[in-house]
């Protein structure tokens, strides 16, 4: 019955493939570079404190990831701002 | 690295290791048929088993029962080197160099290595060396002598990350731009979305593609056989699959091979006896 199952379920949730390709791409990153899950935290908190000091940010929604270009590794800081209030 | 012709015979041996991180993944495997490949294309091979105290390129070569000396005597001067190479019966240009099965990596330097394969070069036009897995020792001396390296993978997460760490090591070693055998790839788990992708795998290492290779049954029944599966190159996907890589090394252009799938009936018959058998 798996075949049946898997359309009758449809694809709500991503294929194994798919999921296996997500996780390999962070762990990569962390392995080339070196910077432990950990670290990549302690990076974001940190980047939170030092821009919210300035500018009001949305801090639940800031991301700080890895992106890949062939071999070379960036660090991503994507920081959304919050619309300023009339005062 | 650029791709030489037929033109090879007078020219020094070309030296491509292939390496894998992970275990398990088709390597030893990948290298006895490419030799075969290389040979069957009139290029003269020597395969070296590099995995000293795990010696098995000679049962995957079916040269088992040939071995007299090995790369350890060679190394440690009881036997000169062209007494340890084993000459294949069917094709008359393929050579074997074994490992040793009873010493460990630590019978073998980096500069063993350079120096056996500096004395192989005027004498043939490729010599594959077979690393152990792993990245210590073994690893090191594989990489020592190599002006190519051939990362070989599965579509499986264990495998691909120790790949990258892999490729990562040659780079540093300054041997690389290594490239990349895809190996042990299932069409129809890819199909269905539960295998990583070629295209996957490749944008994930970020390195040139150099073959695909099928799963295959046939495999595990050639080696049974000691009869690589490159012998019969016209029967499997593999088969086919192991004369591109050979043919791509040597500088040809051959389009990727589109995986076939199994045939509609043997999908329903396949289907029915999974059914069947309640798994």
């Amino acid at each position: 019955m798996r075949i049946f199952g898997r359309l009758i379920s449809g694809r709500d949730e991503p294929s194994s493939g798919d999921v296996a390709k997500e996780r390999l791409r962070l762990v990569l990153a962390h392995d080339r570079t070196s910077i432990s899950p950990a670290l990549l935290d302690t990076l974001k908190d940190e980047i939170i404190t030092v821009i919210s000091r300035h500018v009001a940010i949305d801090t639940d929604d800031v991301r700080v990831t890895f992106s890949q270009n062939a071999r070379e590794t960036r660090l991503v800081a994507d920081i959304p701002l919050l619309p300023q209030r009339r005062r | 690295m650029e791709g030489r012709g037929s033109d090879s015979r007078r020219r020094a041996a070309r030296v491509i290791t292939i390496t894998s991180g992970k275990g398990g993944v088709g390597k030893t495997t990948l290298v006895a048929n490419l030799s075969v490949a290389l040979a069957m294309q009139g290029q003269r091979v020597v395969a070296i088993d590099a995995d000293v105290g795990l010696r098995n390129l000679d049962m995957m070569l079916g040269l088992e029962n040939r071995v007299v000396y090995d790369l350890v005597d060679v190394i440690e001067e009881r036997c000169r080197l062209r007494q340890a190479l084993v000459r294949d019966k069917r094709l008359s240009e393929l050579f074997l160099l074994p490992a040793a099965q009873t010493r460990d990596k630590s019978a073998v330097q980096p500069a063993d290595m350079i120096r056996v394969c500096e004395e192989l070069r005027e004498q043939h036009d490729f010599i594959l060396v077979d690393s152990p897995a792993g990245i210590e020792q073994g690893f090191r001396y594989a990489i020592a002598p190599a002006e190519e390296v051939l990362i070989v993978t599965n579509p499986e997460v264990a495998a691909v990350r120790d790949a990258d760490r892999v490729i990562g090591l040659v780079e540093a070693e300054e041997k690389g731009p290594a490239r990349l055998i895809v190996n042990r790839v299932r069409p129809d788990l890819v199909r269905r979305g539960e295998m990583l992708d070629i295209s996957d795998v490749v944008e994930l290492l970020a390195i040139d593609l150099v073959g695909i290779v099928p799963e295959d049954e046939a495999i595990l029944v050639t080696t049974n056989r000691g009869q690589p599966l490159a012998f019969s190159s016209d029967s499997s996907q593999a088969g086919r699959a192991f004369h591109n890589i050979a043919q791509r090394l040597l500088g040809q252009d051959v389009p990727f091979i589109t995986l076939r799938e199994p045939g509609v009936f043997e999908r329903i018959f396949r289907f029915m006896r999974s059914e069947g058998d309640g798994s």
